[in-house]
């Protein structure tokens, strides 16, 4: 097992260093923190914010790419979240959507219920399961000059793309993007789809 | 008599497929049972239909909240036994009201041979119904295109999440010495 550095990265640097130029980007942001992170980056309809179907976001991410194949979609998503939902990578691998960008900001614990350890502070390679299950590519990312290098991929690179990036534990200030997912879905659609989102 | 009855169990496949596409149905995951496997293979040979095998239900429930963000409709289709694995990715369709159409075959009822499919497949109504899926259970070979599209109706229509539950007597006996 290769020796885990203490990650350097800040959540809210890279989440917004994503989003820079995300044009007309899809998002789907993992229930907790990275929900969170994508608001403090910039409110956008665009961003799909999930508050629970943890284990859900990878999957959901499928759908839209399938749905939305001349479109980006990236789903950015949290350690635990990915952990819960570790079939999906097999399925989108399966699947190759070319459009896809799966990308996890790993703190290595629980953030949202008091930090406790979770598997990929502890050996278990999410990026390594990845590639395994047929990924077309698929990294760690732990430096922002990585980062810097990956993130046009997560935007262009034919997909399905996967990066786990570390990231610290230290605490961000609160920032709630909306809750209702009525509203949240509503908003999202009519961005994307116009007047059809109402049909 | 016989062979109109005959007809009717065999062609409800056909019949789910045809509803598939008057629904506009683009998008068709599952995870596979012997009582789906005709209609799995129809969806499987259809371009017009992305069919993507899961390696579990909620897997199916949510990619189907992400095909329909992007417009797209979808179904889900599994076993009973798969029912429990989906209830908190359910959350989601109560919670944004998107619409679920899942298409669910019975184990675990009508004449079962393995005991171990009677506890899920006994709760499976009851499951979906506290997690918000309206149920449509259907015993009549004969009725169970209708109640397909009654139900998609019901779920792409009014934005609800639905379930056909197709009685393990409209499927038959599972035969055990082969």
């Amino acid at each position: 097992m290769p020796q885990q550095k203490k990650p350097v990265l800040e959540r809210r640097d890279v989440m917004a260093a994503i989003l820079k130029d995300r044009g007309d980007t899809l998002l789907v942001t993992g229930l907790g923190s990275p929900t969170y992170d994508a608001y403090a980056a910039g409110d956008h309809p665009l961003n799909f914010y999930l508050w629970g179907a943890m284990g859900g976001a990878a999957m959901t991410g499928l759908g839209l790419a399938l749905a939305q194949p001349k479109r980006r979609v990236l789903v950015i998503t949290g350690d635990g979240e990915m952990l819960m939902g570790l079939g999906s990578l097999a399925t989108i691998a399966v699947e190759k959507p070319k459009n896809l960008s799966i990308i996890v900001l790993d703190n290595q614990h629980y953030g949202e219920t008091g930090m406790q350890p979770a598997h990929t502070g502890r050996g278990v390679d999410l990026a390594g399961m990845a590639q395994a299950a047929g990924f077309a590519a698929a990294t760690t990312i732990d430096s922002a000059q990585q980062l810097k290098i990956w993130i046009p991929q997560f935007h262009r690179a034919p997909g399905p793309v996967f990066a786990a990036i570390k990231v610290t534990t230290h605490p961000v200030p609160m920032t709630l993007p909306p809750r209702d997912g009525t509203v949240i879905r509503h908003r999202f659609r009519e961005a994307l789809l116009g007047r059809k989102a109402f049909d | 008599m016989k062979s109109d009855q005959q007809s009717k169990s065999t062609i409800w496949p056909e019949q789910i497929y045809r509803s598939f596409q008057d629904h506009r149905i683009r998008q068709v995951c599952y995870v596979p049972d012997a009582g789906h496997g005709r209609l799995i293979k129809l969806c499987h040979a259809d371009k017009n239909m992305k069919t993507v095998s899961l390696t579990t239900e909620e897997e199916g429930v949510a990619m189907l909240y992400g095909a329909w963000a992007g417009g797209q409709h979808g179904a889900l289709l599994m076993q009973s036994s798969g029912v429990g694995n989906c209830i908190n990715m359910l959350s989601m369709a109560q919670e944004c009201r998107i619409p679920l159409l899942m298409l669910v075959t019975m184990r675990g009822q009508w004449g079962e041979f393995n005991p171990w499919q009677v506890p899920m497949g006994q709760s499976t109504a009851a499951a979906l119904e506290s997690a918000g899926v309206i149920v449509h259970p259907v015993d009549d070979a004969a009725r169970v295109a209708e109640t397909v599209h009654a139900a998609a109706r019901l779920a792409f229509f009014s934005y609800r999440a639905v379930a056909v539950l197709i009685g393990q007597r409209v499927i038959g006996f599972k035969n055990w010495s082969k």
